[in-house]
């Protein structure tokens, strides 16, 4: 690894392991001299599932292919490919699922690459003693937590900053493949090992985390960014997109609360004073970003439980009577459903949920759309959730005659209406809900995480 | 369905983008990106953390409003009033909660 002093030249390929990118681009930024390719694989942007069930929102294939691709660039200019949150939200199992695709990548293209695993994944009585201790704090909008909370998630992990990663490259890892980590971190671990300052590091980090979102446009690949001493560059690779003032500033806002300060394990990202400049069409210079050092080092905790199983049922009314009467079937769909399933079943409203959802007219946005239209068509699914499989299931079947033939009120006959499919109940599986949002006081940067180090299985 | 006379323009009409996305798992967030400084004066001056507590059902004291001239852009964050991927949640990554919010009319009310 070559060990540049007057600046550190970071290749984000893409936002998302797996999301695709061009062979030309990274071959770009390579001729460009970057120095490390840092590329993000996860996110709780598609909601709890991934983490309740240790699996990946990414197939296979793609997350393979784009590997390959920057597995091969990285062995070629010998410089250290980084990934973050690994099999989308930094399980174990996550880490594993990438590491076996890595090895598989490694040994079919006979690279001779050594590899590191961060696994964050958090034992529940880890993180009871620690709030036993007084050491974990919730974040708003959260309350405090509570021991029962922990018991009850399926997988809980811990947020690494750039720390356990750095250690990885200090011990001479080519490819770090990391649990959950802030996105940022991923992007900044090795050009604060190099020795850049955190202010121009961090903020470039958080520019290029998400790839080409920071470009006129974004579909086109990914960013290079070079930090120096007094601030960073950023372009984007395909020659046909451009970075703008305007384009790098509003990634800023992106996904984030607070587009000035923005926490890390250890400290304060802080971009009020920060100027953007173009330095021609197509490059940004951004200098005065600072990073303020917390007094307490703290990693954030996401963890996710099992809130029940859900049955999916879809039909769909194009009846002008019916969907102009659509509150009054609506209401009386809930009244004969909720009747029949204490009948039928012998169970009342604490026994299961269920949401009705009337999309083409305001399933999205319910009563704060302000469209009033009558609607053309409308789809309507019914989403039940109960304890198990079999009673979500059971209670769907139930509304399945409704679906078929409920009239409106004022109705003299039984409509049929559209079953999208057959069977007209989808079976979900367990569903989740995130119940952690908290921080924990951390002794050391890496107490929470733990490094494995093995070289490729072709030179075992 | 009843007769309407020429609409009012919208703020989202006066934009070049109006978008919305999660912020983590717990928080909502949007931004007004305007056309120009004019476009900017007047969302800044009709988005107030009441305005966005009543387009979205949520408590004014929630709501987080930054107004970034620089950008010509207003930013709006506040807490998911729904749980992520919950039974009641039908908008996952929160997309296409900025329609209320582009649906405010542009014009000072007189």
């Amino acid at each position: 690894m070559s060990a540049p002093t007057g600046a550190v030249r970071v290749l984000s390929p893409t936002g998302m392991l797996g999301a695709g990118f061009t062979q030309s681009t990274v071959d770009r930024g390579i001729a460009l001299g970057a120095d490390v390719i840092s590329v993000d694989a996860g996110s709780t942007d598609s909601g709890p599932h991934y983490l309740g069930s240790g699996t990946a929102k990414t197939t296979a294939a793609a997350v393979a292919r784009d590997l390959r691709i920057l597995l091969r660039a990285a062995a070629q200019a010998r410089i250290p490919l980084i990934v973050g949150s690994c099999g989308t939200s930094g399980t174990d199992s996550g880490v594993a699922w990438v590491a076996e695709i890595v090895e598989d990548i490694l040994s079919e293209e006979q690279l001779d690459l050594s590899v590191a695993t961060i696994l964050s994944e958090q034992p529940a009585d880890f993180v009871k003693t620690r709030l036993r201790e007084g050491a974990v704090h919730p974040l708003a909008p959260t309350g405090p937590l509570d021991e029962a909370t922990v018991d009850s998630c399926t997988h809980v992990v811990g947020m690494m900053g750039h720390e356990p990663v750095e250690e990885a490259l200090r011990a001479g890892a080519d490819v770090v493949l990391a649990g959950r980590a802030t996105d940022t971190a991923v992007a900044a671990a090795f050009p604060l090992l190099q020795g850049m300052p955190a202010g121009p590091t961090w903020h470039a980090a958080k520019i290029v985390e998400c790839g080409g979102q920071c470009t006129t446009n974004p579909r086109t690949g990914g960013v290079l960014a070079t930090i120096d001493h007094t601030g960073f560059t950023v372009e984007p690779l395909d020659p046909d997109a451009a970075c703008t003032p305007i384009s790098v500033a509003a990634h800023m806002l992106y996904e984030t609360v607070n587009p000035f300060r923005m926490r890390e394990p250890a400290g304060w990202l802080d971009v009020t004073d920060a100027t953007y400049t173009a330095l021609d069409d197509r490059r940004v210079r951004v200098e005065g970003s600072r990073f303020i050092e917390a007094d307490q080092h703290t990693v954030k905790l996401e963890g996710a439980r099992i809130t029940g199983y859900e049955t999916m049922s879809f039909t769909a009314i194009r009846d002008e009577h019916i969907l102009a009467h659509i509150d009054e079937w609506t209401d009386l769909f809930v009244k004969v459903f909720t009747d029949r399933v204490a009948q039928t079943l012998g169970l009342d409203d604490t026994d299961y949920s269920f949401d009705l959802r009337r999309y083409g007219h305001d399933a999205v946005l319910q009563g704060l759309d302000p469209a009033t239209r009558p609607p053309r068509e409308i789809g309507v699914m019914l989403l039940v959730r109960a304890a198990t499989q079999q009673l979500a299931t059971a209670v769907a079947k139930v509304a399945n005659p409704l679906m078929l033939h409920l009239p409106t009120p004022d109705m003299a006959y039984l409509p049929s209406l559209a079953f999208a499919t057959s069977p007209a109940e989808t079976e979900r599986g367990p569903v989740y809900e995130f119940v952690l949002h908290h921080v924990v006081d951390t002794r050391t940067p890496t107490e929470m995480f733990r490094t494995t180090h093995r070289k490729a299985p072709s030179h075992d | 369905m009843t007769e309407q006379s020429t609409p009012q323009p919208t703020l989202g009409d006066l934009a070049l983008e109006v978008r919305s996305k999660n912020a983590g798992p717990f928080w909502v967030t949007m931004e007004l990106f305007m056309r120009d400084e004019t476009g900017y004066a007047l969302a800044a001056e009709l988005v107030t953390e009441d305005v966005v507590a009543a387009l979205y059902e949520v408590r004014a004291d929630d709501v987080q409003l930054f107004r970034i001239p620089s950008l010509n852009v207003v930013k709006i964050s506040f807490p998911r009033p729904v749980a992520q991927g919950g039974l009641r949640d039908r908008d996952v990554h929160a997309g296409q909660h900025h329609v209320p919010l582009a649906s405010v009319p542009a014009v000072r009310p007189s």
